[in-house]
Formats: structure tokens, C-alpha cells, sequence
């Protein structure tokens, strides 16, 4: 049974800020799908391999070779805080 | 008091220096300004996707086979999942269950005893993340993600080291053999190399693990050494006082010479490893592998081997010449053109080695050919030149690029080994050295080494020692 | 009829006769799009950049086909904003072309602007965009599906000519069903999804909506094809998929699957296919039953798969490099944790932070084996089930939804219900196999009814063909929306 606990967990994994009343409502909406999905469980999947790749399709690469880099401009041109050709975020504690 | 042992696993990080970084066509360089080598691919912009260089597949199998690996039949890529400023995408891409390679091992010199074997239990790929720099002064911090997508290739031993002194042994053996590959610059300093480590201590006979902790931080092979002594005598300590060690990961302070703990981070990470579904998996087959470990050039180990056989060198010598593979086949090449051995290695472990070494230069970039050597051993041999002066000419020949011949001529450094002329020297010094020629007369055969001494110095080195000292000699025994 | 309610093959004839010009029809397009987008709200912005091949100045590519186009706001466009209908990408302008709208600037291709639809591809209604709801154009009341809802109801409302949308789990087919077009999801690995703003990797592809088969073919032919940016696209040469425009079906052998016809499928829908398959024998072709007898546990594999993914997909919007960024007022855990938690929690809407935990959950230590594994595995057997099938039969008909389009709001308070709406169109994206919707009747109060055709992997040729001789035997597609 998933807890609100549980949840409040997931949502720090996530990274993502939960107030109470959103724990509650995911709480539920969530217990609800996994308990939906516990059919699962009934089948027998002994020896079945697991498919991560629905397609048979391997071995693709690229060349070594150098092809041009977005201008420092154009990297940045995205970025919600930026300082002399960085990227800037709050500050990271070790 | 229990005998304690101390269990010691290495991971090393190789930066491979392909042109290109491991998923896009960025330029795979260090030390351009912030964010100028980044496209959609390593900025992990929404939309975009990897594609899997295929030279550092190349390198990454190349290392392992040099590392006595078993190449997996089938190699894929996962995802490691978690936050991070300089991860743009918020999973790096590296390999969990079916790395490259696992299941290796290289052996390391002992100080006693015969070399042992160090097991390596696995090598994977994995792409490098970007830069984070702390700006207290404004309580922020700056991401460069230049470094995101450089190819990395992750080195594991298996618990086998069992001191400081063997993890230091391990990690230059590793370097040797990655610097005969060519792949990596394996530069501590430029962060090309990078050195994790994991020790534990239990009592001997004790098959159990005792409580681990994971080192961080040391930037050089020296450091990884002090680090892990230090840290085993913490442990030690812990132990005998019958406190805990906490499982946890330490950061070496190189100005303290001590390790210290990273703030406890909130939990231990949930990777939440899956298959990265933007990358297909990957097949090497038998013929690729078969042509790759052909491809790979003579080995350190191997070449030692050789060394002591076909040339019949010291170990001492050969451990020398065999750190450089360059050196090493400029030695292969002199033994080619003479049969004094031993006069090349001496010429190449003393005199040259020097001249590397104070013109921070390799051999391939000096103006010096093997020819050059073996003429300076046979105008040494021959007595036309001091062994003192010919390291001159050496000197002088790198210096101006000039031949041996016209140098010895220009210079006037032919050595001086006609009786006359130097009889006419070792009168002078007899004159200028009284003392000396009393103690000789007194018995004191060894002061006429001093005597050769001074007229090499008044002769610029030019005078032939060997004839001088005989010369003296024979003045004293006739009286 | 007025330029924008052509089709595309029909204007190229025009252009060909001289009788008008791809400006004319740009111009009738947006005239459109001004007078109804009001009313259904198909349109998240207009394109700010003019169509290349509308400058003075001369463009790339051969430009044969200068028609309007609309583009679902999770595909690239250099310059313009793209948001995925997400608050957390406000402002996000990537400095990148998808391929595939490299493809169609090619070809001249005029983008009219942007699709509304799901955020991130959550949904199956488009009432999950951050910008509000779609409407149906066949009943406003009704939602046009999701979540390519704005790209299938611009085309039903003769508001673009025709529409990119892509589809995870049946976001092109479910929208094209509800809204009366022609939906196709191609193989996994027919287009490129360098570009597509990634939902679930291993399931996404981007696919056409038109107003007809033939356009849809055209559009195919466009996109389709190997792209070295993307290591998943497959290097298999792109047919001619208008020489699939034939009408005859003779003897090709499809399987009706048992599992699909049962409680729950609407009695309109079902007569309606039932219908549909009447015609088809007519034309020759023979049906017989088959069985995908994993098809009830499809749509658990997929919550599981395509959600773990996401989770991971999504992990990139945080603040750090693009679109928003929030800080609370007050130090909760530490600075950057703070950033991250309160940018996510302020730019994902409900849909995306349930499926974000519920991704999340089904990779966290202790639950990979029960969960990813386990749907993994079952996936492996689902695809198994159209391999079998696949081998006896040509290719396969369903309903592509249970009911026709469900009112606004129906559904919005119960996510599982919303998620069960996608029962028949799931397990294409789980196999990997193509799959078209095109429309085959109406219900009693006007709402229309899709056909599904499900076909062999890279056999999209199978399905313009089954696809073309139904429709040109009926004219389903010839009924207009009417305002």
C-alpha cells in the first residue's frame, strides 16, 4: 500500500515540491493506477527477456569527426541567469 | 592486539582524447572559454539525441584487451539518473549490466617477491560532465558544460590491493600501459586521469569486509598514496578504540594531508539505473576483435620481457628505457647499429634522459637520431673525444642541430691524447701541486685521480683521462 | 470550396494549372485560423518567422510542396518558442531545427503555427495544456483528443491544410479518430525523433494528420527516412507511398482481434467498424478472427514504460539552463535543491507530476524488478502476440477509441478512466508497429467514429493501401465541419 510518506519520498527523488493537499490528492491517484497495474503480476514472465528495444536494430555509430559548436551566444541564449559565459545557479553546497 | 589488513579497490576515470566527444561532433579539447564547445547533444537540450562515437568504442575495447579483459558479446548503454547543475540532462549516460569489458588483470612489481596480480572487475563507458565553479562572494555557482559528453572510460579493480604503495604501483603500471596505447593523455593534473578509491581494513584471515570508506579528490598518484595511508591508519584507529567506521565518502585535503567528510548528503543515491532507449545496443563480433587485438602495439610487460632477453640489458635498465615508449624504440634502433649494448643504455639512462628531462621535451622532438648516439660511443671508444666532452657535444648537437663531426671540429673538442702535449700538462700540474705530489711520492696512489682531475680541468675536459692518469703513473714509477 | 478546406494533393494540382499560388493559400489559411481559432482554440501562437519559401530571397530544397502546416508544440522549430504546452518551457527557444522540419522547410512547407496539445504529451484529451482546452470543431463541447488534439482539430477545422502530431500511445490516431481526420504513426523508427521533444523514447513517433489518405501518404513521404542524428531511426529505404494509393484489397487476409470487441466498446462505434469491414469485404479482402491475447494488460505495461521514461525525459527541466525558473521565498533544503523542487513543482501541471512520480516510483530501488522488469517482459509478450498474428495475416482492424469524443471535463477527475481510453491504440506503440485512423462514420449526435488498420512493421504501404480502397469507397472524409 502506498503511503503518503511514500510519496512525499518520490517527490524528492523527483525533485519536485508537494504541498499537503497535493500529497493527499497523489496519494490516491497513484495508489489507484499502481493497484490497476498490479494486474501484472498474475502473468507469468519466467525466462521472458525484457524488450528495451523494439526494434532489431544495433551497432550505430558516428565518425570521429568535429563539427561545429554552437556560439558561446547561442548556448547561453536559453539560459534564466548567465555571468560571463556561465550558466549561473544558486549555490551549490558540498 | 589484532593484526589488521588493509583491502584497497581502485576506480579509475581515463578521459580518451578522440577528436570528438562521445555523443555529438563537439570538439573534444580543454580549456577553450565557458560553453564554447557545446551543442543541442551535451547541452542536453529537449529534443535532441546521443550518437555513440565509434572511435571511443574503438579505444575503450583496445584498453581492455590490453588489460586482459573479456569483451562483452553484447555491450549496451543505461542510464544513471540524478541532479546535478553540471549534468544537463539529469541522467548521465553509462553502462550498468552489460559493460565493455570485465573480468581482467594486470600485474604490478612487488617490492619482494614476484609481481602480483591485480583483477579488474570491470571497464565501462560513460559520458563526463560539465564544470561547476563555487562564487561565494555571491552566493552562486557557475556551470561550464564544455566538459559535458567527453568520453570517459571507467577502470575497476576488484579489492585486491593491499597498501598504499600497491595502489600507487597500480595506477603508474595502468598509466604506462594507456600511454602505450595512445588514447588518453593520463594526466592527473589536467584531469585526464581521475583516481577514486575505496578501502576497508579487517583482521587478518578475516574473510569478511570490514566497513568501507570512498576517497575523492586526490589529484595526483602521490596524493592517492598519502591519502589511502592516511586513511588506513584512521580506520586503524577506530577500530582499536572499538568506535564505528561510518560508511561514507571522504574528500582528501592535500594542505592538511587529511580526509575529511563530505557533508552527509541527504540519502544515498537512487540511480534508478534503466536501458537508455535513445541508444541501440551494441555487437562486436569475433573478426572486429581479432583485428583490434592485432592492432594493439607491444605492450610494456611484453616489451620488458624482450629487452632482458634480446638485448640481454639489466632490469634496472629496461624498467628505465620502458617508460618511454619512444625512448624504447630509439634504444631498438641503436642496438641496430652497434653491438655495445650497454654503452647505449648508459648514454640513454644518464646523459639523454637528462636532456628530456631539463628541455621538457620527447625524443621524437629532439634533433638527435640513433645515429648520432652510436657515433658518440665510437668517438669516445675510439679516444677522440672524453667521455666528458662527447656529453658536451651532445649538448650542443641538440642545441644547434649541427652534426657531431662539424661540432667536435669547430669547437676544437678532439681529445688531447698525443704524449707530448700532455706531458707538457702534467708537468704544469705537477708544478701547481706540490702537496700532492709529496703524498704521492709518500704512497698515496689514489691522489693521482685528483691530479687527472686537474689537468681535465685545465684542458677543458679535453685531455684524454685514461692516457693522463697512465702518463702520471709512469712519471712516479720512474721517479 | 474555399482554398483552405482543399486537400494538398488538390492544391498542388491548382498550383500546377496556375489557377492559384501557395501565398494565396497561406493567406486563406490564416484568414482561417483568425476567424475560428476563438472558437476551437486549435493554435498555441502563430509562427513569428515567414515561410521560407514566401521570401524574396531563395530557399533550400526542391520546395514541391508549399503547402500550410501545423506543428504540435513539442517538435523544434529554430526561433520560435516551443513549450510543450508547459509552463516550465515559457520562452524556450531552441536554436535548432527538428529534422523533421528540416524536411519540410525543404520542401516548402509554410508553418502556420503551433498545435495546441497535452503538456508533454500527457494526455488524452488536450485539457491538460497549460494554455486551456481544445475544442472539438464537429461539437465544441467536446474535447478533440489528445494529446495531438490542436494538430487533428486544426485539420478538421480547415484551420492548417495538414498537421504533424506524434504519438506515444495513440496521440496522433485517438485525436485523428475523435476529430474525423486521417491519423498514422508510423513504425517506431520510420521518422526521426531528433528534434521531438521526448515523452517516452522507446514509444514516440512524429506522423501526419490529413484531411484524407493521399495527403497523408504525401506528408509520409516527406518525413520519413533514415536521419544519422538519431541512432533509433532505422536505415530502410522510404518507399513511394502514393504508389500504395491503389484501390484493391483482394485477397488480403486481416485479422479481427477478439479481445477488442467487448464490454466497454461503444455500440456505435462497434456497428460503425463492423460497417467499415463489410465494405472492405466487399472489395475482396477476407477477415477471419485472430487473438493478441495480452491486449488486457497493454495498457498497465505502458503506464509503467512510457511514465518511467518520462520521468527520466523530464529530469532536464529544472531551471538550471532554460525555459523557468523559480525560487521559493524561504531556504527549504538548500539553494539549488530549492530552485529545482520549486521550478518543477510551479511549471508541471497535475498530469506531469503524477506521471513523473509514478515513472519515478516504478525505477526506485526495491520496485525496478516488479515494475520496469516485469513491463518490460510483458511488453516482450504483447509484441509477441503481432508477431504470431503477423504471420497469417496482412495486417489487423480495430476501433481506434471505445466511444467517440467525451465532453469536456468528463474525465478530467479520474486519470485511470482517461488512461483506459487509450485500450486499442496502445499496443501499437508497445509492438512498434504502424498503425493508421481514418474516419468511417458518425455517431447518432454527429460525432465521428475512427477505423483503425494496424500493419507489419514498415509496411505502412499495407496501410495506405487498405486505408485508400475503404475510403474512396465511401465519403466519410468529404463531410464538412460546419460552424
Amino acid at each position: 500500500m502506498l503511503s503518503k510518506d511514500d510519496v512525499r519520498y518520490i517527490g524528492s527523488l523527483a525533485r519536485i515540491h508537494l504541498e499537503e493537499n497535493e500529497l493527499d490528492d497523489l496519494t490516491r491517484n497513484l495508489a489507484d493506477i499502481l493497484h490497476y497495474i498490479e494486474k501484472l503480476k498474475t502473468l507469468d514472465v519466467k525466462d521472458i527477456q525484457p524488450t528495451s528495444h523494439v526494434l532489431p536494430i544495433k551497432n550505430v555509430y558516428r565518425e570521429d569527426k568535429v563539427l561545429p559548436s554552437l556560439p558561446q551566444e547561442q548556448a547561453l541564449a536559453t539560459a534564466p541567469n548567465q555571468h560571463k559565459g556561465f550558466f549561473k545557479v544558486p549555490q551549490v553546497i558540498e | 592486539m589484532p593484526e589488521f589488513e588493509t583491502v584497497i579497490g581502485l576506480e579509475v576515470h581515463l578521459q580518451f582524447n578522440t577528436a570528438t566527444k562521445i555523443f555529438c561532433g563537439c570538439a573534444n579539447f580543454f580549456g577553450k572559454d565557458p560553453n564554447t564547445l557545446t551543442c543541442p547533444v551535451c547541452l542536453g537540450l529537449p529534443g535532441s539525441l546521443p550518437v555513440l562515437n565509434k572511435k571511443v568504442l574503438l579505444y575503450a575495447i583496445k584498453v581492455a584487451m590490453a588489460l586482459n579483459c573479456q569483451i562483452n558479446p553484447y555491450i549496451k548503454f543505461d542510464r544513471k539518473n540524478y541532479y546535478y547543475p553540471d549534468l544537463p540532462k539529469g541522467y548521465q549516460i553509462s553502462q550498468y549490466d552489460f559493460p565493455v569489458a570485465y573480468n581482467g588483470w594486470i600485474m604490478i612489481p612487488m617490492t619482494e617477491g614476484p609481481d602480483k596480480k591485480i583483477h579488474i572487475k570491470r571497464a565501462h563507458l560513460e559520458e563526463d560532465a560539465g564544470k561547476l565553479i563555487h562564487d561565494p562572494a555571491t552566493n552562486s555557482s557557475l556551470v561550464d558544460y564544455n566538459r559535458t559528453g567527453t568520453p570517459l572510460l571507467e577502470i575497476v579493480t576488484a579489492p585486491d590491493l593491499r597498501c598504499a604503495q600497491e595502489a600507487y604501483d597500480y595506477l603508474t603500471t595502468l598509466k604506462l600501459i594507456l600511454q602505450y596505447l595512445h588514447v588518453s593523455d593520463c594526466d592527473m593534473e589536467k584531469g585526464s586521469l581521475r583516481c577514486d578509491a575505496n578501502i576497508s581494513i579487517r583482521e587478518k584471515g578475516d574473510g569478511r569486509f570490514g566497513t568501507k570508506t570512498e576517497i575523492k579528490n586526490m589529484n595526483s598518484f602521490r596524493a592517492v598514496k598519502a591519502a589511502l595511508q592516511f586513511e588506513a591508519n584512521r580506520h586503524q584507529k577506530l577500530l582499536s578504540s572499538h568506535q564505528r567506521i561510518i560508511q561514507e565518502t571522504r574528500l582528501w585535503n592535500e594542505e592538511k594531508a587529511m580526509t575529511i567528510s563530505m557533508r552527509s548528503k541527504e540519502e544515498a543515491h537512487d540511480y534508478r539505473y534503466f536501458p537508455e532507449p535513445d541508444l541501440v545496443p551494441f555487437v562486436v563480433d569475433e573478426k572486429t576483435l581479432t583485428q583490434i587485438k592485432a592492432s594493439l602495439p607491444e605492450l610494456p610487460q611484453e616489451k620488458f620481457g624482450r629487452f632482458l632477453n634480446e638485448y640481454k640489458i639489466s632490469g634496472y635498465d629496461a624498467q628505465i628505457i620502458i617508460q618511454d615508449p619512444e625512448l624504447s624504440l630509439f634504444f631498438e634502433k641503436c642496438c641496430q647499429l652497434t653491438r655495445e649494448i650497454k654503452k647505449v643504455c648508459n648514454w640513454l639512462i644518464g646523459p639523454l634522459l637528462q636532456e628530456l628531462h631539463t628541455r621538457k621535451a620527447a625524443i621524437t622532438q629532439l634533433s638527435l637520431t640513433p645515429d648520432d648516439v652510436v657515433n658518440l660511443i665510437k668517438k669516445v671508444d675510439s679516444g677522440i673525444l672524453s667521455n666528458l666532452v662527447a656529453k658536451d657535444v651532445l649538448k650542443l648537437k641538440l642545441d644547434t642541430g649541427q652534426s657531431i663531426d662539424t661540432i667536435i671540429i669547430e669547437q676544437g673538442l678532439t681529445q688531447v691524447s698525443d704524449d707530448g702535449t700532455l706531458e707538457k700538462i702534467i708537468a704544469e700540474i705537477l708544478g701547481e701541486n706540490d702537496r700532492v705530489v709529496e703524498q704521492i711520492k709518500q704512497g698515496k696512489e689514489s691522489a693521482i685521480v685528483f691530479l687527472v682531475g686537474q689537468a681535465m680541468k685545465k684542458t677543458q675536459g679535453k685531455a684524454n683521462p685514461k692516457k693522463i692518469g697512465e702518463l702520471i703513473k709512469r712519471r712516479f714509477q720512474n721517479g | 470550396m474555399k482554398l483552405n478546406e482543399l486537400t494538398a494533393h488538390e492544391l498542388l494540382d491548382l498550383y500546377k494549372s496556375k489557377t492559384t499560388t501557395p501565398q494565396t493559400v497561406y493567406e486563406e489559411v490564416c484568414k482561417a485560423v483568425n476567424q475560428l481559432d476563438s472558437k476551437v482554440q486549435a493554435y498555441l501562437r502563430l509562427a513569428k518567422n515567414k515561410p521560407q519559401s514566401l521570401s524574396p530571397s531563395s530557399p533550400t530544397g526542391d520546395q514541391k510542396f508549399p503547402i500550410p502546416i501545423a506543428i504540435k508544440d513539442n517538435i523544434c522549430i529554430k526561433n520560435e518558442e516551443v513549450t510543450c504546452a508547459s509552463c516550465i518551457l515559457k520562452g524556450f527557444h531552441p536554436p535548432y531545427d527538428a529534422t523533421v522540419i528540416e524536411r519540410i522547410k525543404k520542401a516548402g512547407g509554410m508553418i502556420v503555427g503551433q498545435a495546441n496539445m497535452d503538456e508533454f504529451a500527457f494526455g488524452s484529451s488536450t485539457e491538460n495544456s497549460s494554455s486551456g482546452a481544445t475544442r472539438n470543431p464537429w461539437n465544441l463541447n467536446c474535447v478533440p483528443g489528445g494529446s495531438s488534439g490542436g494538430s487533428a482539430a486544426a485539420v478538421a477545422a480547415h484551420e492548417t491544410i495538414w498537421a504533424l502530431g506524434s504519438d506515444t500511445g495513440g496521440s496522433i490516431r485517438q485525436p485523428a479518430a475523435f476529430c474525423g481526420v486521417v491519423g498514422l504513426k508510423p513504425t517506431y523508427g520510420r521518422v526521426s525523433r531528433y528534434g521531438l521533444i521526448a515523452f517516452a523514447s522507446s514509444l514516440d513517433q512524429i506522423g501526419p494528420l490529413t484531411k484524407d489518405v493521399t495527403d497523408n501518404a504525401l506528408l509520409l513521404n516527406i518525413i520519413a527516412g533514415y536521419d544519422e542524428r538519431d541512432s533509433t531511426c532505422a536505415d530502410v529505404a522510404v518507399a513511394d507511398y502514393t504508389k500504395s494509393l491503389v484501390k484493391d484489397v483482394q485477397g488480403f487476409k486481416i485479422g479481427i482481434p477478439k479481445e477488442y470487441f467487448i464490454a466497454g466498446l461503444d455500440r456505435e462505434v462497434k456497428s460503425a467498424v463492423e460497417e467499415a469491414i463489410a465494405v472492405l469485404k466487399k472489395l475482396g479482402a477476407e477477415f477471419k478472427e485472430v487473438s493478441l491475447p495480452h491486449t488486457e494488460y497493454a495498457v498497465a505495461t505502458y503506464y509503467i514504460l512510457a511514465t518511467a521514461e518520462a520521468s527520466s525525459n523530464l529530469a532536464r527541466f529544472d531551471g538550471v539552463q532554460f525555459g523557468l525558473r523559480s525560487t521559493p521565498a524561504a531556504v527549504r533544503r538548500s539553494p539549488i535543491v530549492d530552485m529545482y523542487e520549486a521550478t518543477r513543482d510551479a511549471g508541471f501541471g497535475q498530469e506531469a507530476k503524477r506521471r513523473i512520480m509514478l515513472g519515478t516510483y516504478s525505477l526506485s530501488s526495491g520496485y525496478y524488478d516488479a515494475y520496469y522488469l516485469r513491463g518490460q517482459q510483458v511488453r516482450t509478450l504483447i509484441k509477441r502476440d503481432f508477431d504470431e498474428a503477423f504471420k497469417e495475416f496482412d495486417a489487423i482492424i480495430t476501433p481506434t477509441a471505445p466511444t467517440t469524443a467525451f465532453k469536456l471535463g468528463e474525465k478530467t477527475d479520474d486519470p485511470l478512466a482517461m488512461y483506459l481510453s487509450d485500450i486499442y491504440t496502445i499496443s501499437a506503440n508497445l509492438a512498434g508497429i504502424p498503425a493508421i485512423s481514418l474516419p468511417c462514420g458518425f455517431s447518432q449526435n454527429g460525432l465521428p467514429i475512427g477505423l483503425q488498420i494496424l500493419g507489419k512493421p514498415f509496411d505502412e504501404q499495407m496501410l495506405f493501401r487498405m486505408a485508400y480502397s475503404y475510403e474512396q469507397s465511401t465519403s466519410w472524409h468529404k463531410r464538412k465541419v460546419a460552424f
